[in-house]
C-alpha cells in the first residue's frame, strides 16, 4: 500500500465494486446456468436472464402471508445488507477499498452468518413446514460449515500475521512463493466445499429442484414473492460473487489494482472478470457431473474440509 | 463503590477484626475484583426491577424475600474477599442462599427437590475441594491473607503449587458449570424462579471463572504449561457439549442454562490461552487473551441475564418454557419479544452486536499465536479455533430454533395464543440488558479499557498502549483492527437504502395472503415445524454423542389391527455424563452405604473395641 489513493478514487472504487457485484452477481448465474446447458447439449437461456428475471419480480405486488410479523420483510433487506457491507469495505477490485482497514476475514464470515440467520428467521416468521424444513437443514450444513471455515480463514491469515483482508492479499502479491505451498493448496480445497455448502449449490443443495423434500434453500425462500423474491435473488447472486472474488483473490491475487488510476483499475475489472468466470465455469461443469448428496452424507464432507484446514494450518510447522 | 475502584484504580479495603472469631473479616478490591462487582450489580438491579412486577415461583414468600438480598450481596462480596476466611464464608453463604432461591417453589413441583438435591450435592462438593486447596496453600505458605500468600507461593515446591491448582480449580469449575461438574445448572435453571437463574447465569458463575484466575495467575502466579492445557480442554469440552445440548434442548430455560455451559467454556478457553502464552514468555498475547476470556464474560452476564429474564416474562405470559408449546409470541409481546430476539442475535455473535467483539478478539489471540515452535500452542491454537467455529455455528442454529419456533410463526398453545405483554418494570428490565448489548457491541471502548486494567492487575501485565482507539478496537503492537461502530453505521445505512428502494420501487400495499401449503384447506400451528423437528437433522448427526431415545406407542382400534387409534411418541435426550458418570457412581455410593451399615449394629461392645481398636492404631503409627 505505498501508492497514495486520493479519498475520491477509494470512494470512487467502492461505489464501482458495489455496482459491478450487482450486475455481475446475477450475470455469473447466468454464465453458470449457460455453462450447464451446453454441456447437457441444450442452448439455455441469454446470459442476462437471471437480470431480466429480477426485472419481472421487481414490478409484482408484495405478498405477505397472513400469520408472519415483521420479522418476515425485514429478513431480505437484512440478507442484502449484510453482502453490500461485505462488497464495499473487501479488496474486490483493488488492494485499498473503503475502509479497507476494517476489512477483517473473521467479521466478514460473521456478517454472512447475520444474512443466513435472518433468513432462517424469515422462514420460520411463516409457520408452515416447508419453512422450517428449509431452515432447519439449512441452519444445521451453516453450524458444520462454521470450523472448516474459520480454521481455513486461519491458515490463510497465519503466514499474514493479519485476518485484514488487504494485508493478506498484499503480502501474497509480495510472496509470491507462498502461493504453491502445501497450506495454500489445503486451505483452497477447504474453502471450495465451504464455499459450495454456503452458497447451497451441488452437492449439498440442488438451487433447481422442484420438490420440495429435497430442498434447503428454496424450501426457505418458498413464501417469498415480488419484490421480496428479487432481494433474496439478488443477494444469494451477489453472495455468490463475493465469494468467487474473494476466492480468487486470496489464491490467485494478479491483477488486482495496487495502484490508482484509470488504467490499473480497468485492469483489475477485466482481470477479476476473468478470474470470476473462470471460477463459475469450472464450478458449474463441475456440477453437471455429480449427483446431489443425501442430506446426512453432507456432514462427512465438511467434516473433510475442516480436516483439511487444519492440514493447512499444522503443515506450516513442518514446511515454514 | 465498585464503579470508583474499577476506573479509578484505587483499591477499596475494609479490615475488622471483630466481626468473626479467630479471625478477620478482610475484604480488598481490586480493579479485577471490582469488575465482577461491577456486572454482579448491573445484574441484580436489573433483577430485582424485574422482581417488582414478577410473580408466581414463590418469589415474594417471606424467606425469599429475605434471602434473594443475602444472596446478592454475597455475590457482590465474594469479589471482594482478601482472606481465606472470608472468602470461604462468603462461598458458602452464597452457595446456601442460592441453593434456597432454588428450592422455593418445592411445594407445588416435585422436579424442584430434585433439581434442589443435584444443586447441593454439586456445591458442597466442590466446596470441600476449595476448602482443601486452599487451606493446603495457605498452611504452605503460612498465612491466609490473599497478598502474603501472592507473596510467598511461587517459592513454594511444584506439587503443593498443582495440587493446589487443581483442587480449587476442580471446586470453582463445579460453581461455573464446567463439563464435567455442570449437571445442576440445566436442572436447577429452570426450576428458579426468573430472577434467581438470571442472577445464577449471569452474575454466580462468573464468580467460577474469577476464581480460578484469581488463584492461578493471581495467587499462584501463573504455572506449567499442562495447567493451561487442562483449563483450554475443559474450556473446549464444555464449549462443545453445552452447545450441542443447547441445540437439542426443547425447554427454553434449560437451553440457556445448556448454553451458559457453553459460554463457560469459551471464557475457559481464553484463559486457559492466556496462561499458555504467559507460561511461555508470549506476555502481549497472554494479555489479549485475557481481556477477550473477561470481555465475553461481561458480555455474556448482560445478554444471558437479558435472555433468562424475557425468557421468565415468556413463561408468566404463557404459562410455559417448552418450545413446542409457544409461537407467534412477537407480535403478543411487542418489547419482550424484540429483546429476546436481541439477546440470542448478541450471543450467536451476530455484528454489530457485544458477542462479536469478544469472539473476534479471542480469535485474535488465537491467530496471533500462530505460527509457533512450541508444539502445544502450535496444535492448541487451531483446535481451539475449531471449537469456537462449531460452537458458534451451534449457538446461531440453538437461538434460531429458540426465536424461530418459539417467538414467530402460529401459537402452538392456548396459553401461548392468548400471551400478552408483561408488566413495565419486566420488560423494561430485560429491555435495559438488550439495550446494553447494543450499546457496548456499537462501541466497546466503553468497557475495554476497565478490562485491560482488570486483566492488567491479576497478571501483572501492563501494556503502555490500550486496546481501544476511539471507535475501533486495535491490537497492541499486533495488526488487526475492528471498528464495530463503522460496521453497524455501514448496516444500518444500506438496510435503510435497501428497504427504501423496495419501498420506491412498490409503494402500494403488502397484501396479506394465506401461506403456501400444497392444497391444505387451512394452515393451523399443527402443521407447523416444532423444536423438535427443527433439531432432529442435528441430533441425527450427533447420534454417537446424544444417544437419543425414542419410543413410539401405537393403539390400535378395537375391531382391526391394520387401524390404528393412536400413535404417540416419545424422545428425550439424555445427558451423556449423567448416564455414563453420575449414575454409576450413584449406584456405586449406595451400595458401598449399604455395605458399611453392616459395620454398626447398634451393639455398643462393638463400637468400644472400634474405639480400642483405633487407639491402638494411633499410637502405633506415633510410635
Amino acid at each position: 500500500m505505498s501508492a497514495h489513493w486520493p479519498a475520491v478514487s477509494v470512494v470512487a472504487v467502492s461505489v464501482l465494486q458495489l455496482i459491478l457485484v450487482m450486475l455481475g452477481g446475477p450475470l455469473l448465474l447466468g454464465l453458470m446456468r449457460k455453462v450447464r446447458c451446453r454441456m447437457e447439449g441444450r442452448v439455455g437461456p441469454p446470459l442476462r436472464q437471471p437480470l431480466l428475471d429480477l426485472r419481472k419480480l421487481a414490478r409484482r405486488e408484495r405478498i405477505r402471508p397472513e400469520h408472519a410479523s415483521w420479522v418476515f420483510p425485514f429478513a431480505p433487506v437484512a440478507l442484502a445488507a449484510t453482502t453490500l457491507v461485505v462488497a464495499t469495505v473487501t479488496p474486490l477490485l483493488t488492494t485499498h477499498p473503503l475502509f479497507g482497514w476494517s476489512a477483517d476475514l473473521f467479521a466478514v464470515v460473521f456478517l454472512f452468518l447475520l444474512g443466513s440467520v435472518s433468513l432462517a428467521l424469515g422462514s420460520l416468521d411463516t409457520g408452515t413446514a416447508f419453512g422450517g424444513m428449509g431452515a432447519s437443514r439449512a441452519m444445521t450444513i451453516g453450524a458444520l460449515t462454521e470450523p472448516a471455515l474459520l480454521v481455513a480463514v486461519l491458515a490463510l491469515s497465519v503466514p499474514a500475521h493479519s485476518s485484514n483482508l488487504p494485508a493478506i492479499i498484499t503480502r501474497s502479491l509480495a510472496h509470491p512463493a507462498w502461493l504453491a505451498t502445501p497450506q495454500r493448496v489445503l486451505a483452497l480445497v477447504a474453502f471450495l466445499i465451504v464455499i459450495i455448502a454456503e452458497s447451497g449449490r451441488l452437492p449439498v443443495d440442488n438451487p433447481a429442484t422442484h420438490l420440495e423434500l429435497t430442498m434447503i434453500h428454496e424450501a426457505m425462500v418458498l413464501e417469498y414473492a415480488g419484490p421480496d423474491l428479487a432481494l433474496v435473488k439478488m443477494a444469494e447472486s451477489m453472495r455468490l460473487a463475493v465469494l468467487f472474488t474473494l476466492l480468487a483473490n486470496l489464491f490467485v491475487p494478479w491483477g488486482i489494482a495496487t495502484a490508482p488510476g484509470p488504467l490499473h483499475l480497468a485492469l483489475a475489472i477485466g482481470a477479476t472478470a476473468g478470474k470470476v468466470a473462470a471460477l463459475g465455469t469450472a464450478m458449474a461443469a463441475f456440477e453437471v457431473t455429480v449427483a446431489k448428496l443425501r442430506l446426512f452424507r453432507v456432514p462427512e464432507l465438511l467434516a473433510g474440509a475442516f480436516v483439511l484446514a487444519v492440514l493447512a494450518v499444522l503443515s506450516a510447522l513442518v514446511v515454514p | 463503590m465498585g464503579a470508583d475502584v474499577l476506573y479509578s484504580g484505587r483499591p477499596a479495603v475494609v479490615d475488622t477484626g471483630d466481626l468473626m472469631p479467630l479471625s478477620t473479616f478482610a475484604l480488598d478490591l481490586n480493579r479485577f475484583g471490582a469488575l465482577f462487582v461491577v456486572i454482579t450489580a448491573v445484574v441484580g438491579l436489573c433483577a430485582m426491577v424485574f422482581r417488582l412486577g414478577y410473580s408466581g415461583h414463590g418469589l415474594s414468600s417471606r424467606t425469599a424475600s429475605v434471602i434473594l438480598p443475602l444472596f446478592v450481596t454475597s455475590l457482590l462480596l465474594v469479589p471482594a474477599a482478601s482472606n481465606v476466611t472470608t472468602f470461604l464464608f462468603l462461598w458458602e453463604l452464597m452457595a446456601i442462599t442460592s441453593l434456597f432461591l432454588v428450592l422455593t417453589d418445592h411445594r407445588q413441583r416435585a422436579e424442584v427437590q430434585v433439581a434442589g438435591q443435584w444443586y447441593a450435592v454439586m456445591t458442597q462438593f466442590g466446596a470441600a475441594t476449595l476448602i482443601l486447596g486452599l487451606v493446603l496453600l495457605s498452611t504452605r505458605c503460612g498465612g491466609q491473607s490473599f497478598s502474603v500468600m501472592a507473596h510467598r507461593a511461587p517459592h513454594l515446591p511444584a506439587w503443593v503449587r498443582s495440587a493446589t491448582f487443581v483442587l480449587t480449580m476442580v471446586g470453582f469449575a463445579s460453581k461455573a458449570g464446567v463439563v464435567p461438574l455442570h449437571v445442576w445448572l440445566p436442572r436447577a435453571h429452570p426450576e428458579a424462579p426468573g430472577p434467581v437463574s438470571a442472577l445464577m447465569s449471569a452474575a454466580m458463575v462468573n464468580l467460577g471463572v474469577y476464581g480460578i484466575i484469581r488463584v492461578g495467575m493471581d495467587l499462584l502466579g501463573g504455572g506449567p504449561t499442562w495447567w493451561w492445557i487442562m483449563i483450554m480442554a475443559l474450556g473446549g469440552l464444555s464449549a462443545m457439549f453445552g452447545s450441542l445440548h443447547a441445540a437439542t434442548s426443547n425447554d427454553l430455560k434449560r437451553l440457556l442454562a445448556y448454553s451458559t455451559t457453553d459460554n463457560i467454556g469459551l471464557m475457559l478457553l481464553g484463559v486457559g490461552a492466556s496462561g499458555l502464552f504467559a507460561s511461555t514468555g508470549h506476555r502481549t498475547l497472554a494479555l489479549l487473551a485475557l481481556v477477550a476470556a473477561l470481555l465475553h464474560l461481561v458480555f455474556h452476564s448482560i445478554f444471558k441475564g437479558s435472555l433468562f429474564l424475557s425468557a421468565s416474562s415468556i413463561q408468566q405470559a404463557t404459562g410455559s418454557t417448552d418450545l413446542d408449546g409457544l409461537g407467534g409470541l412477537l407480535r403478543r409481546m411487542p418489547v419482550s419479544g424484540p429483546v429476546f430476539l436481541l439477546g440470542g442475535a448478541a450471543i450467536s455473535a451476530l455484528p454489530p452486536l457485544s458477542g462479536f467483539v469478544s469472539e473476534w478478539l479471542l480469535l485474535q489471540s488465537m491467530l496471533h499465536g500462530l505460527p509457533s515452535t512450541n508444539v502445544s500452542i502450535a496444535l492448541a491454537m487451531p483446535i481451539g479455533v475449531g471449537v469456537l467455529a462449531l460452537t458458534g455455528g451451534l449457538t446461531a442454529f440453538t437461538f434460531v430454533k429458540a426465536i424461530g419456533i418459539g417467538l414467530l410463526g402460529l401459537p402452538r398453545t392456548v396459553g401461548a395464543e392468548r400471551a400478552t405483554e408483561v408488566r413495565r418494570s419486566m420488560w423494561a428490565a430485560a429491555g435495559l440488558l438488550a439495550g446494553l448489548c447494543v450499546v457496548l457491541g456499537v462501541a466497546p471502548f466503553l468497557v475495554v479499557p476497565a478490562v485491560l486494567n482488570a486483566a492488567g492487575d491479576v497478571t501483572r501485565i501492563h501494556q503502555g498502549s490500550t486496546l481501544a482507539h476511539g471507535w475501533q478496537i486495535g491490537l497492541p503492537g499486533l495488526p488487526g483492527t475492528l471498528a464495530p461502530g463503522l460496521l453497524a453505521l455501514g448496516l444500518a445505512a444500506f438496510v435503510g437504502l435497501v428497504a427504501l428502494a423496495r419501498r420506491l420501487i412498490h409503494p402500494g400495499p403488502v397484501r396479506l395472503a394465506e401461506a403456501w401449503g400444497c392444497g391444505r384447506e387451512e394452515q393451523s400451528a399443527q402443521m407447523e415445524y416444532t423444536a423438535t423437528s427443527f433439531g432432529e437433522p442435528l441430533t441425527r448427526v450427533f447420534e454417537d454423542v446424544l444417544n437419543p431415545s425414542r419410543d413410539i406407542d401405537v393403539s390400535h382400534i378395537a375391531e382391526s389391527r391394520y387401524y390404528t387409534e393412536a400413535a404417540v411418541i416419545h424422545t428425550s435426550l439424555e445427558d451423556a455424563f449423567e448416564r455414563r458418570l453420575y449414575r454409576p457412581a450413584d449406584r456405586s455410593l449406595r451400595r458401598w452405604g449399604a455395605a458399611a451399615r453392616l459395620v454398626p449394629n447398634g451393639s455398643v461392645h462393638r463400637y468400644l473395641a472400634f474405639g480400642l481398636v483405633a487407639l491402638i492404631i494411633v499410637l502405633v503409627v506415633l510410635a
